[in-house]
């Protein structure tokens, strides 16, 4: 089990490795350089051209580039390309913020698809089956900002609910229950859009899983034996079904930063998907390049965790 | 041939494994509606190619002023030159912010939506199956003392390390954009799955009989591989390739919103969507229609998808018999 550990977390650093070297080259060979994001303006010359590629040290080799990004990186020190902040305090102030609807999604999507999922399972052909079929793949082929707008139109004429940012501005000087009620409040619609793809992929693989595992011999053993409906679903079918489910825990995490780049868009959340965006756009490689390679971090630490686990669950598999 | 009263379990009747699937296939009501769908998207597709750019009776880059934002199913006003009145007399879709028929664009961006979803699923799927293929078949060979498997089954752990929607942003905001660039990026970033596809299939089927038999024929690996082996592993690729083509188009609508998507004066749903945006009061038909046309056809992909999966699987298929 260590020695697994172990060697399991020296490939995973030599992997990391070679992803930032993989993607500092993409970023880096790409055309489009950050000494010209302003190039319609007639005030830059071409010295100040230079003189930006000189202190960004745009003008060295590649792996020179490299070595100055990983040390300032490490060292704490690393600065964005746009305005010359610290990048990673910066970095940590947008998780803090994307943690909260990260949180209220993956929350809604667990909590809502097992029960969907399973009971379409056990009714496997009813009516409620084939609704919920044909909803979860509506729900999967509109395209998020779609529905997104449509939501948003009916949500705050009825409703009244808060569509834009995290909170009220000006709501600091309140009590300390308004302000989370703010929060929470503002919450809402960002969440519940960007759990519906969710909700439709997970419930149709729960259903799936149920589907194959409730067709085993051994369901029919526990049937057979007498046991009541809920016990042989739940205590047998169920238990069995949910072993690649924790695989699929571990690949969550990595959804903070890619999967919310759109949902943070529109809802004008400011968290690392926007970051990223936003660097994208400035041609800001420092945080583009750090976001990366944290998203990297989080998808390795979560394969990580859904081997453990999976050991961990089903007592048949061990790790060597 | 089929007349319905056929038993198809009758002793006797001869089924390819295409017939097998496609008789499971076509009694999914839904699947059945999608695969419709879809034709008729085909046609749609081919027809604006046609009829916009070939043999220009539509013309989606018809400027009328005058004419803007009209709802759909109004007639175009007095002021309107012969030449330039819309395709019916009136505008189906209505009109957008410079006047242009907006049945015209959506005409014309059929073609190109559906273009940039089958090439781009068309680049992953090759690389997919290369890549898969040589780690299935030659992965015990070695390459610089590590074996051919581990290189690429690392290479993919590394390429799936990657946020994929943010890679794309990265690499769409870089490069200058084109529909090209479009349809290589996200093929260039989703291959990662039918690859592990074809090399588990491959581990498996190299020690089937058959394959054994054939090898022992004396058969060259090329033939093994692409008259045995392929059309083997296959199936489980062309129900993922199915929905990954539905994912493109969605791809492609996200990356139009945040508006690094195909420029104008090309038309895509994507972009038609992405623009009517700024007109959701004022001229909703601008943002619905193609909306709602995104939503169906790749909730059709989707259907077709899971049909083809449900009557591809095995397992499945017994449950239901």
């Amino acid at each position: 089990m260590w020695r697994y550990l172990g060697r399991t977390i020296v490939e995973r650093l030599l992997l990391l490795v070679l992803i930032s070297i993989v993607s500092h080259a993409v970023v880096h060979l790409a055309p489009g350089s950050p000494a010209e994001v302003d190039s319609l303006n007639p005030m830059m010359k071409a010295e100040d051209v230079l003189k930006i590629r000189k202190s960004f040290h745009l003008d060295e080799p590649l792996h020179v580039q490299y070595w100055y990004w990983l040390s300032d990186l490490f060292s704490g020190e690393l600065r964005s390309f746009r305005d010359n902040q610290p990048v990673l305090p910066r970095i940590w102030d947008r998780f803090l913020n994307s943690l909260p609807l990260f949180a209220a999604t993956t929350l809604i999507v667990w909590g809502l698809s097992f029960p969907l999922g399973i009971a379409a399972a056990i009714r496997r052909g009813s009516r409620f089956d084939r609704a919920t079929t044909f909803l979860a793949y509506t729900l999967i082929s509109v395209p998020g900002f779609f529905l997104s707008y449509v939501v948003i139109l009916g949500m705050s004429r009825t409703f009244d609910l808060p569509i834009l940012g995290n909170r009220t501005i000006g709501v600091e000087g309140a009590s300390a229950f308004v302000q989370v009620m703010d929060r929470l409040w503002h919450l809402v619609t960002p969440a519940l859009m960007s759990a519906m793809t969710g909700i439709a992929i997970l419930s149709r693989y729960v259903r799936t899983q149920m589907l194959e595992v409730i067709g085993e011999d051994y369901v029919r053993t526990a049937r057979a034996k007498g046991l009541p409906e809920d016990e042989v679903v739940y205590g047998h079918a169920l238990r069995n079904a949910l072993l690649p489910f924790v695989t699929m825990f571990g690949f969550l995490l990595p959804g903070m930063i890619g999967g919310s780049v759109i949902f943070e868009q529109i809802f004008a959340w400011p968290g690392l998907g926007r970051l990223g965006y936003e660097a994208v756009l400035g041609r800001d490689f420092p945080t583009i390049l750090t976001l990366n390679f944290f998203a990297a971090v989080l998808t390795l630490v979560g394969v990580l965790i859904s081997d453990l686990l999976y050991a961990l669950v089903d007592p048949r598999i061990r790790l060597s | 041939m089929n007349d319905g009263s056929s038993d198809p379990e009758q002793l006797g009747e001869r089924r390819t494994p295409f017939g097998e699937v496609w008789q499971v296939f076509r009694r999914d009501r839904l699947a059945m509606t999608g695969l419709v769908a879809l034709a008729v998207l085909v046609v749609c597709a081919l027809l604006g190619k046609l009829l916009t750019e070939w043999w220009v009776v539509i013309d989606p880059a018809t400027v009328r002023l005058p004419d803007k934002l009209r709802p759909p199913l109004s007639g175009p006003s007095e002021v309107i030159g012969a030449e330039r009145l819309p395709e019916f007399g009136f505008y189906l879709f209505g009109t957008d912010d410079l006047g242009r028929s907006v049945f015209a664009r959506m005409l014309q961006g059929s073609f190109v939506s559906l273009t940039i979803g089958l090439v781009s699923v068309g680049i992953s799927v090759g690389i997919g199956v290369l890549l898969g293929g040589i780690a299935g078949y030659y992965g015990e060979r070695k390459f610089l003392f590590v074996r051919i498997d581990a290189w690429i089954m690392r290479f993919t752990d590394v390429a799936l390390c990657f946020p994929t929607f943010f890679l794309i942003l990265t690499v769409v905001a870089l490069l200058p954009p084109s529909i090209f660039n479009i349809m290589i990026v996200i093929g260039v970033t989703s291959w990662m799955g039918t690859a592990r596809f074809i090399r588990a299939e491959f581990l498996s089927l190299r020690e089937r009989d058959f394959v054994l038999a054939a090898r022992a024929l004396g058969l060259p690996s090329w033939r093994l591989i692409f008259r045995h082996m392929v059309p083997n592993a296959l199936s489980p690729v062309f129900v993922s390739a199915t929905i990954d083509v539905a994912r493109a188009v969605l791809t492609e609508s996200a990356l139009s919103f945040l508006g690094f998507g195909v420029q104008p004066p090309y038309a895509t749903w994507g972009n038609i969507l992405a623009d009517g945006r700024a007109f959701l009061f004022d001229a909703p038909w601008l943002f619905l229609i193609p909306g709602s046309a995104i939503l169906l056809i790749v909730l059709a992909f989707n259907l077709v998808g899971e049909g083809l999966r449900e009557a591809m699987n095995p397992k499945l298929r017994r449950a239901r018999a």
